[in-house]
């Protein structure tokens, strides 16, 4: 080994330890900056080793990616808004995976026939996963930005099919597992991925996207891990792997926020049936006048917000965090209730309010705030549906039954916040709001909670 | 690859997936978003294996276009995922005085 082989393995030791100790900053927001530049340095460092202990010879192709990557990346980075963050993760999954993907057909290009069956099972692994994280993560953000109608696409057969090709790209796999030379079955291995990860993403409704968004985080870092298997790099497997996981331990959590099993989410095709099964509770809804809505707040102890999706879509999260400050310099209590699923992607929701200057300290999760319902005077339900929907709790035949739900049915008045009288995303009637401490207030709601901040003044 | 470098690749995985659990779990579901293109970001690391692909002596020529659109992606999930990171958690922190201010003026 040379001096310059040592000196990169130094900067890769570096880097990994520096990644785990990045993650580990984030588990407070005091630290989680701190822990980022960390994770920058490593990933410059290990940049720096890897052209320092390579035979580089041509630069021009390195230069260029690296400068034209950089601006497209920090364009992206500086003007993507905070309510298109999930988009702009997904197309990042995208990016990162087709990388993978793309090192791997490299891999075999320049070793194809010399590697060996563990490294050939790794070079499978890197490039199915890269291949179908790449076109998965292309229709999420299609789905995300609406540019694909976010409804769950769905047609006859359609898991067969997705079987089949699931089918035929693991048999690409085993055969130019045992024959490297096939490099036609290698491509169509390649192609038959990209075609399953748009077969998977496909017939998922926009609702179920924090779940495979999570799961598409999860299969960028494995394909990054195998990526690592191939080249025999440790600091690729560890990065990796802590990817990896970071994407399945939230896919976990935000199955479980749903009450769902992950095939479920992926196969269930949940949004497209409109459903029959719910109970028709019927009953009148009642419509408060912004006045009385803004007396009730104005005159209250204790004041909970539950902003759901609909808040973000109206781009209402400053008028809620001035109505927000209105409220407590007369002396309420105001806490925002933040479901886990609320939002496009894990934790969207607070990146939301923060970014309108809520103080991450009222932002209350649903484990803290569901006890504190029952003692609040008023809760606001924004643009939020089935995540307050008492159904969950109560009906087991609910299509939603067992979802955990923020309980604002026990405070002692609701407001609810919608655009109109229809139902939420999942076509379910919501029993909360035809009780009778429940009270809708309709229209837009950014424009609705300008308007309440004004009343409260005037009361 | 031989054996024992597999071998020692599957320790460094399986330690890797561990302390990954051990580490992540702990993050609150308040940087739930930032942690998740934080860790992109970091798996944005698969752009040293491109570099060596676009870069490398003796590779042919179509490795080094293969290489030239990874390093492209690569760098673009890097910096994007490191550069937004940053600007959310920046949101996170930039109060710390403020809440107690208000508290004051109340």
């Amino acid at each position: 080994m040379t001096l310059q082989t040592y000196f990169m393995e130094a900067t890769y030791l570096v880097a990994s330890i520096l990644f785990v100790l990045s993650l580990k900053g984030m588990s407070h927001p005091e630290t989680a900056r701190r822990g980022m530049f960390m994770a920058e340095a490593g990933m410059f460092a290990a940049i720096v080793g890897t052209l320092v202990g390579t035979e580089i010879v041509s630069w021009v192709w390195i230069i260029a990616g690296l400068t034209i990557g950089s601006i497209i990346g920090a364009w992206m980075a500086i003007w993507v808004p905070m309510t298109a963050m999930p988009q702009r993760t997904a197309l990042s999954h995208a990016f990162g995976a087709f990388a993978a993907a793309m090192v791997g057909i490299g891999e075999f290009i320049v070793r194809g026939s010399e590697l060996g069956a563990i490294t050939r099972g790794a070079l499978g692994f890197e490039v199915m996963l890269g291949a179908l994280t790449t076109t998965g993560s292309l229709i999420a953000c299609g789905k995300l930005q609406g540019i694909i109608h976010g409804k769950p696409i769905q047609f006859r057969g359609q898991n067969i099919i997705n079987l089949l090709v699931a089918l035929s790209m693991v048999g690409c796999f085993v055969y130019f597992w045992m024959h490297p030379e096939a490099a036609a079955v290698f491509y169509t291995m390649l192609g038959l991925a990209f075609v399953f990860g748009i077969m998977l993403v496909i017939p998922i409704g926009s609702a179920d996207m924090p779940v495979v968004m999570s799961l598409l985080n999860s299969y960028a870092g494995l394909a990054s891990a195998a990526t690592g298997f191939v080249l025999g790099n440790n600091v690729l497997i560890i990065a990796g792997t802590l990817d990896g996981f970071s994407g399945f331990i939230l896919s976990v959590l935000m199955c479980k926020a749903m009450n769902r099993s992950i095939t479920n989410v992926l196969f269930g095709g949940f949004g497209s049936v409109v459903a029959e099964a719910t109970s028709n509770v019927g009953g009148v809804m009642r419509e408060i006048s912004l006045d009385d809505a803004a007396m009730q707040l104005a005159f209250a102890n204790r004041v909970v917000f539950v902003p759901g999706y609909g808040l973000a879509t109206a781009q209402a999260q400053h008028a809620v965090r001035e109505l927000a400050e209105l409220l407590e310099a007369r002396g309420v209590s105001v806490k925002y209730a933040i479901h886990p699923v609320a939002g496009r992607m894990p934790g969207h929701m607070n990146v939301l309010l923060a970014e309108a200057n809520v103080p991450y300290s009222s932002l209350y999760e649903m484990e803290q705030i569901n006890p504190e319902f029952p003692s609040t005077d008023v809760a606001v339900v924004i643009g939020a549906n089935d995540v307050v929907n008492p159904d969950a709790r109560d009906n087991p035949k609910s299509l939603i039954a067992g979802m955990p739900i923020l309980e604002v049915d026990r405070a002692k008045s609701v407001i609810v916040l919608k655009r109109g009288q229809g139902r939420g995303f999942s076509g379910l009637e919501n029993p909360l709001f035809f009780k009778p401490r429940t009270t809708m207030l309709y229209g837009d709601a950014k424009s609705t909670l300008s308007h309440l901040a004004q009343a409260v003044q005037h009361v | 690859m031989n054996p024992a470098v597999l071998i020692a690749s599957v320790y460094v995985f399986a330690l890797a997936a561990f302390l990954g659990y051990q580490v992540i779990s702990r993050v609150p579901p308040l940087l739930h978003t930032p942690l998740m293109s934080a860790t992109n970001a970091i798996s944005g690391i698969s752009l040293i294996g491109s570099l060596v692909l676009a870069g490398k002596a003796h590779y042919p020529l179509g490795a080094h276009i293969l290489g030239f659109v990874a390093v492209t992606t690569a760098t673009i999930n890097v910096v994007g995922g490191f550069g937004i990171t940053d600007r959310m958690l920046k949101m996170f922190g930039k109060r710390k005085t403020e809440p107690a201010a208000k508290g004051v003026a109340k």
